[in-house]
């Protein structure tokens, strides 16, 4: 490898080392991302234009294409995907990223056959290539609510099995020398294990497969670069790997629950759990309407406001917003608490709020927000749900038992905002809805915070 | 076994850089803010994308005659760069979000 391409990945992997750390600060992050864009850009121009060896001109015009064509790709669905369904776009970008390690495998599997080092790296690329491009594919049509959680009986034993079995599978390849036909043997068992892998976990984990997944790319793209022995490829593919795991565990710590628990406990849409949790939550629920709900925040001092899912389904994030303005106006102190797994992945609460200028200062993290609810007149929930359910702390049957939550009842008064009495994604009961305190506000998110606020204008 | 030795001896400085790669990587992510965890995600899934520089590689060196390298190349590469530039656009997108106002 000439000098000059080295310098180039060495200044490149420097980028996404700073790209990584500043990406971890509210100011600096935005820069971050670039400065790790310009060094990606650096490494592709270098890969594509000096080499040491003669390159055909029909292959530069193959790749000339190819980048023409993802870029546009790529770039169009970027541009055009609604906020609300960003989850999901990382997780099809995400298994975009497997296929094409997969892919390389597979070329590279014909220029490496006997040698045994080199022929492990290739089937380990293929392997874990596959498993996150089928995985991804599944976690984003899970996200996308077009597909459902399924799941064998015994799933968690075939599917250790079918780990191991691949495993065998690759060691025999490795040794067995060339046998062409294999090699798709093993890339398609390795693509149905990633469906099996994803199919059966729950929905509401699907943020924490997605990080789990992304980490297994930098792995893939890792592994490729012990092949080539590129650096770039190298460093940047271990420091996603590792990064993306430590956010994996992140993840499941601001839910309070272990790695092992989210892919193998099946969490949610059990039928044993809607049974365990019906205890606490019988008894009457308090209907309210729009004009009660908008005079009792009329004269509240303190409102607190705390967004869910359900309202970036309903896409009311600018219409809360109008409705803290003009609170705001009338001398009332609104501020939202934003419970760390709010939406559908960490932060994505945040990024939904932010985009209808909301004032960053007013979104108040969990452990800050949760001293200030005894002080507070009136809590509004709007379309979340088992981040405000006290079975988190009082039901140690309920599967979030332990999860910290937003302690929404100390507040004076509480009004949530659901579509209707339907569970929560965790699939259980919340008995906060039957809680003397709390009037329940039916209605689609938009249209009544819509009314919410012309009530309001009126007074 | 003397594979597996031969090739740590050969590739020893590559072993060092994984380690310490690995540690970087935990380091730079240990104490971010939940607010950031999902921009970083889609981040650090835009430099997974980094595997089309191997994509690259594949069709460089293919043989033009050999069709099938040169096809699943054109694919790796095709689906690499949507990864990358879709993965640090839509990064870009989240994070203008979070400008200051005022």
């Amino acid at each position: 490898m000439s000098i000059t391409l080295s310098i180039i990945y060495l200044i490149s992997t420097i980028t996404f080392v700073i790209g990584l750390k500043m990406l971890g600060h509210p100011e600096t992050a935005k820069k971050g991302n670039l400065i790790s864009a310009v060094g990606m850009i650096l490494a592709i121009i270098g890969t594509i234009f000096i080499h040491d060896f003669e390159v055909p001109s029909i292959n530069y015009i193959l790749i000339g294409a190819a980048l023409f064509v993802g870029t546009l790709i790529g770039w169009l669905i970027a541009m055009k995907v609604e906020m609300t369904k960003m989850p999901e776009l990382v997780s099809l970008f995400n298994g975009f990223g497997g296929a094409s390690a997969m892919l390389i495998g597979l070329v590279e599997y014909g220029n490496n056959v006997g040698d045994v080092m080199q022929s492990s790296t290739v089937i380990a690329a293929i392997i874990i290539g596959s498993i996150t491009f089928s995985g991804s594919l599944v976690a984003f049509g899970k996200l996308n609510g077009s597909l459902n959680d399924i799941r064998l009986p015994k799933y968690n034993l075939i599917n250790n099995i079918l780990f191991l079995a691949l495993i065998a599978f690759g060691a025999y390849i490795v040794m067995g020398g060339s046998f062409t036909i294999l090699i798709y043997g093993l890339l398609f068992a390795s693509l149905i294990y990633g469906l099996l892998f994803v199919f059966p976990i729950g929905g509401a984990d699907m943020p924490v497969v997605i990080s789990l997944l992304n980490s297994l790319t930098g792995i893939a793209a890792a592994i490729t670069g012990i092949l080539y022995g590129n650096m770039v490829m190298l460093v940047g593919g271990i420091l996603v790997g590792s990064a993306g795991l430590i956010l994996t565990f992140v993840m499941c710590d601001g839910m309070n629950r272990s790695l092992a628990n989210v892919i193998f406990g099946a969490f949610g849409g059990d039928a044993e759990v809607g049974g365990a949790s019906g205890g606490k939550t019988g008894g009457t629920i308090k209907k309210t309407t729009a004009s009660d709900s908008a005079v009792l925040l009329n004269y509240a001092n303190k409102v607190v406001i705390v967004p869910g899912y359900g309202l970036a389904v309903a896409q009311a994030q600018h219409v809360i917003h109008e409705l803290e303005q003009i609170l705001t106006e009338k001398g009332v102190d609104v501020s939202y608490a934003i419970h760390p797994v709010a939406g559908r992945m960490p932060g994505h609460m945040n990024v939904l709020l932010a985009e209808s200028n909301v004032d960053y200062d007013k979104l108040i993290e969990m452990d800050d927000i949760n001293p200030q609810f005894p002080n507070t007149d009136v809590v509004l929930v709007v379309g979340a749900n088992d981040v405000v359910n006290p079975a988190a702390h009082n039901d140690p049957s309920s599967p979030i038992y332990g999860m910290p939550i937003l302690d929404v009842e100390n507040a004076k008064h509480i009004i949530v905002n659901k579509r209707s009495m339907n569970v929560g994604y965790a699939g259980i009961q919340n008995e906060l809805f039957f809680n003397t305190k709390t009037s329940m506000l039916f209605g689609d998110a938009k249209s009544a915070l819509t009314e919410l606020v012309s009530e309001l204008k009126n007074m | 076994m003397n594979e597996l030795l031969e090739f740590i001896s050969n590739n020893l400085e590559l072993i060092y850089i994984l380690i310490l790669a690995i540690f970087i990587g935990i380091e730079l992510i240990k104490n971010v803010p939940s607010v950031l965890h999902t921009p970083l995600m889609s981040g650090a899934n835009a430099l997974s994308g980094v595997v089309i520089v191997g994509a690259l590689l594949v069709i460089l060196q293919a043989d033009p005659n050999d069709y099938l390298s040169l096809g699943l190349g054109f694919v790796a590469v095709v689906l690499g760069i949507i990864n990358v530039v879709g993965g640090f656009a839509v990064t870009d997108r989240m994070l203008q979000m979070f400008k200051k106002r005022k």
